[in-house]
């Protein structure tokens, strides 16, 4: 029995297409939102650390899953390996409805003004693609503003005087500081920084009829138990469904997007939930399946018109991966720090976000998500014994006297971080697997040192008795901040799709994900891809209304 | 005979049923309902005939090892190397805390893909004892033991066994996994009795909904 044919494919239930399906649901557009895993509920997936979105040694609480999926990896010296999903050089990002959102800190930031421009803040940089946006912060401003308060963020819009300047408040109060947080808030203070409470994607107070936070532990990495950490999975999800428009298409694999005989976009095939391949046709396919799986479906969907892959003319698809290089320092203090009211993070300073002499960019810095047990074994400062009864004392007597700054690094985009597909290995269900190649920027480790440098300062200033910096490497990031590989420009040459994440060659064909990003923010960028799907979603379903058919 | 699979399956449950959360238990009903099913498996045999000989015969001679993956002698070394990267002192071990139980419950499990390399690895640690001091690693003195781990982690071991940086990459898996034993969920059959989280002052289980913080 062949699938009914809709106005809209949207591949990918994550922070992107959540919202895509959403906004065109209501507006009126029959949509398929298909999503490769399934239904991740706390139940399953309990407080267990070693099966978390944090530490996946046993494998991904929230998949993919081992058995099924794999990618190479390419090192610096040209060889390769085959990776896991649980391995860390996978770059893993969740496979179930809701995707990150469902396990992520939550933290809700906006991006920057100078972060859509950083060519015109920062000029060209030697081995960099940097480039503007080909729009400004004011224009993405209403979605940001919708993010806020459709999906709900809890903080407090007046503290930041770096932040870009907004219209509305959040619609919930900020949270209140752990005792470690109070500790750096106070210092940074003294140090003249601007110390905030991190916004958070997470109910501070009973919001869309979902309770308040109960301060878990086990809160970034892990689903929440009272569904007080916001999501598309319990937000917007629901909405597209209760509109009676869309149809949530579980454990469901795109392998490939279909073209016909005019170069026209018809649809997608999948493997379904029986790994039987089929086909959904469509008037218009969005793709939000994340910076790796976006770029992979894309160079897998060839055909006369697209030898090279869907918008991969000029060899732009898959291109400028980035992530983000966490960088800062530990410091052990004489008391205990740790009063278990979690998640941890709620301090942030953005002082050192733009306009350090010398550096492209940087990043916010905040105190960071509480550290379970088996990851703080790792965390000792150099010299320190890494095993034996030494290791154990340590465990014991400082885990609650710990504290970390740190900070997302804003990447300097490298043409040479990509994601390109596998000429051999192919996955369970016979599709080719991503293959990443590349590092960061080489100039990356001077951002790294400086904030590194401000964070043990801050930890210092706070009472840390001892500290030691973590300082991010050179390795290629994605993870689950991946974002670049389908850049957004007015420019075919130099970009996948235009502003309105429209593949440039095709009339058809949208992406509404990190892929999307020009540059990744030294933020985490959850916010902003859920703006970029409001963005993408609201212009789809706008011209819809006018009776525009993107034939 | 049928008595006997069914006495030894239920002391093999007793020894597994040190830590009791959840999934233990879902495990040792699970382990029941094979006892069951053998015991009505054994009688439909027994009827059989060659098929109850075939039974009788592996009842006769049970399993060695109480393990999934390892051998009681393997099972000795996990134990020897546990202590020796979590040692005992005013807490418990990680002999005690049964990080060779999560080991094996993992190999059996998502750790498949290093079965062969803890083989590997076992054999290289026993045959380079038995070769420089005529016992097996567990029998060494403490101070040797740590020693000769002092020795793979530095990347300092000689001969075939060891080649192309095999010693380094050992120990860091043997560390790692013992770690995780130790300060992972006791439902992967480590951590007995919650003791690392008692040792770090961590209530645990986490009680949903007691909301005991201001927000």
């Amino acid at each position: 029995m062949g699938n009914k044919h809709v106005n809209a494919i949207v591949v990918g239930a994550g922070a992107g297409g959540g919202i895509v399906a959403k906004e065109l649901s209501v507006a009126g557009l029959s949509v398929v939102l298909f999503e490769r895993g399934g239904w991740a509920t706390y139940d399953d997936t309990d407080t267990d650390e070693l099966k978390s979105q944090r530490t996946t040694v046993l494998g991904n609480a929230y998949g993919p899953d081992d058995l099924r999926y794999k990618r190479v990896v390419v090192n610096t010296d040209g060889s390769t390996y085959i990776v896991l999903p649980s391995d860390g050089g996978y770059n893993n990002n969740a496979a179930c409805v809701g995707s990150g959102t469902v396990s992520y800190g939550a933290m809700a930031w906006r991006f920057m003004q100078e972060d859509f421009k950083l060519k015109t803040t920062y000029g060209p940089i030697e081995g960099s693609t940097l480039d503007d946006w080909p729009f400004t912060y004011e224009d993405l401003e209403p979605s940001y503003e919708k993010a806020e308060w459709e999906i709900g963020v809890a903080g407090d819009s007046t503290r930041n005087p770096f932040a870009a300047p907004r219209k509305k408040p959040y619609p919930m109060p900020p949270f209140s500081h752990n005792r470690e947080a109070k500790l750096l808030y106070d210092a940074a203070k003294r140090l003249g920084y601007h110390p905030f409470p991190i916004p958070m994607l997470r109910n501070s107070v009973p919001y869309g009829d979902r309770p308040a936070c109960i301060r878990m532990r086990t809160c970034c990495g892990y689903a929440c138990p009272v569904n007080a950490k916001c999501g598309t999975q319990n937000t917007v999800i629901p909405i597209a469904i209760e509109s009676g428009n869309c149809e949530l298409r579980i454990n469901s694999v795109v392998s490939e997007i279909l073209v016909n005989e005019q170069g026209k976009i018809t649809g997608v095939t999948y493997f379904d939930e029986k790994n039987r391949k089929q086909t959904q046709t469509a008037d218009i396919v969005v793709i939000s399946a994340s910076a790796t799986e976006t770029a992979r479906l894309l160079l897998n969907s060839k055909s006369k018109f697209f030898p090279k892959g869907i918008g991969n003319e000029n060899d732009w698809v898959g291109r400028n991966l980035q992530g983000h290089a966490y960088t800062g320092a530990y410091g052990i203090f004489k008391d205990e720090v740790y009063d278990d009211l979690g998640p941890g993070a709620s301090v942030a300073i953005s002082d050192f976000n733009h306009h350090n002499p010398g550096i492209m960019g940087g990043g916010v810095l905040c105190n960071e998500f509480i550290r379970m047990p088996y990851a703080f074994t790792g965390i000792r400062p150099p010299g320190a014994a890494r095993w034996g009864k030494e290791h154990k004392s340590f465990q014991r007597l400082n885990y609650k006297r710990v504290a970390q700054a740190v900070g997302p690094y804003q990447e300097i985009p490298n043409f040479e971080s990509r994601v390109e597909v596998d000429p051999a290995i192919k996955d369970f269900w016979g599709i080719p697997v991503v293959r990443l190649s590349g590092t960061r920027h080489e100039k990356d480790i001077e951002g790294c040192k400086l904030m590194s440098e401000k964070a043990e300062l801050w930890l210092k200033e706070a009472g840390a008795i001892q500290t030691w910096q973590s300082i991010g490497g050179r390795g290629l990031s994605g993870g689950q901040h991946q974002a670049g590989t389908c850049r957004m420009g007015n420019d075919p040459k130099t970009s996948v799709t235009d502003k309105y994440g429209r593949i440039h060659s095709v009339s058809n064909l949208f992406v509404a994900d990190g892929s999307l990003n020009v540059n990744n923010g030294g933020f985490n960028p959850a916010l902003t891809i859920m703006a970029l799907g409001y963005r993408v979603g609201g212009y789809i379903a706008s011209e819809w209304s006018k009776g525009n058919r993107f034939k | 005979m049928a008595n006997y699979c069914r006495k030894r399956l239920l002391q093999i449950n007793k020894t597994r049923s040190q830590t009791t959360d959840k999934l233990t238990i879902k495990s040792i009903l699970l382990m029941n309902q094979q006892a069951k099913l053998t015991r009505r498996r054994f009688i439909t045999l027994s009827v059989l005939g060659a098929g109850g000989m075939l039974l009788l015969s592996r009842c006769a001679n049970p399993p060695l090892s109480q393990w999934r993956i390892l051998t009681e002698q393997e099972s000795n070394l996990l134990d020897a190397l546990a202590e020796q990267i979590i040692p005992a002192d005013e807490w418990p071990g990680g002999r005690d805390a049964g990080v060779t139980n999560f080991i094996d419950q993992q190999l059996a499990g998502p750790y498949v893909r290093f079965q062969d390399t803890y083989r590997k690895g076992i054999l290289a640690i026993q045959e380079t004892c038995k070769a420089k001091f005529q016992k097996r690693f567990e029998e060494l003195p403490w101070e040797e033991q740590t020693r000769f781990l002092e020795s793979m982690e530095a990347g300092k071991m000689e001969g075939e066994n060891w080649g192309k940086g095999f010693d380094r990459q050992f120990f860091r898996l043997i560390r790692d996994h013992s770690m995780q034993g130790f300060y992972g969920s006791p439902r992967h059959g480590g951590n007995k009795n919650n003791v690392s989280y008692r040792m770090m002052k961590l209530d645990y289980p986490v009680i949903i909904g007691q909301n005991r913080y201001n927000s």
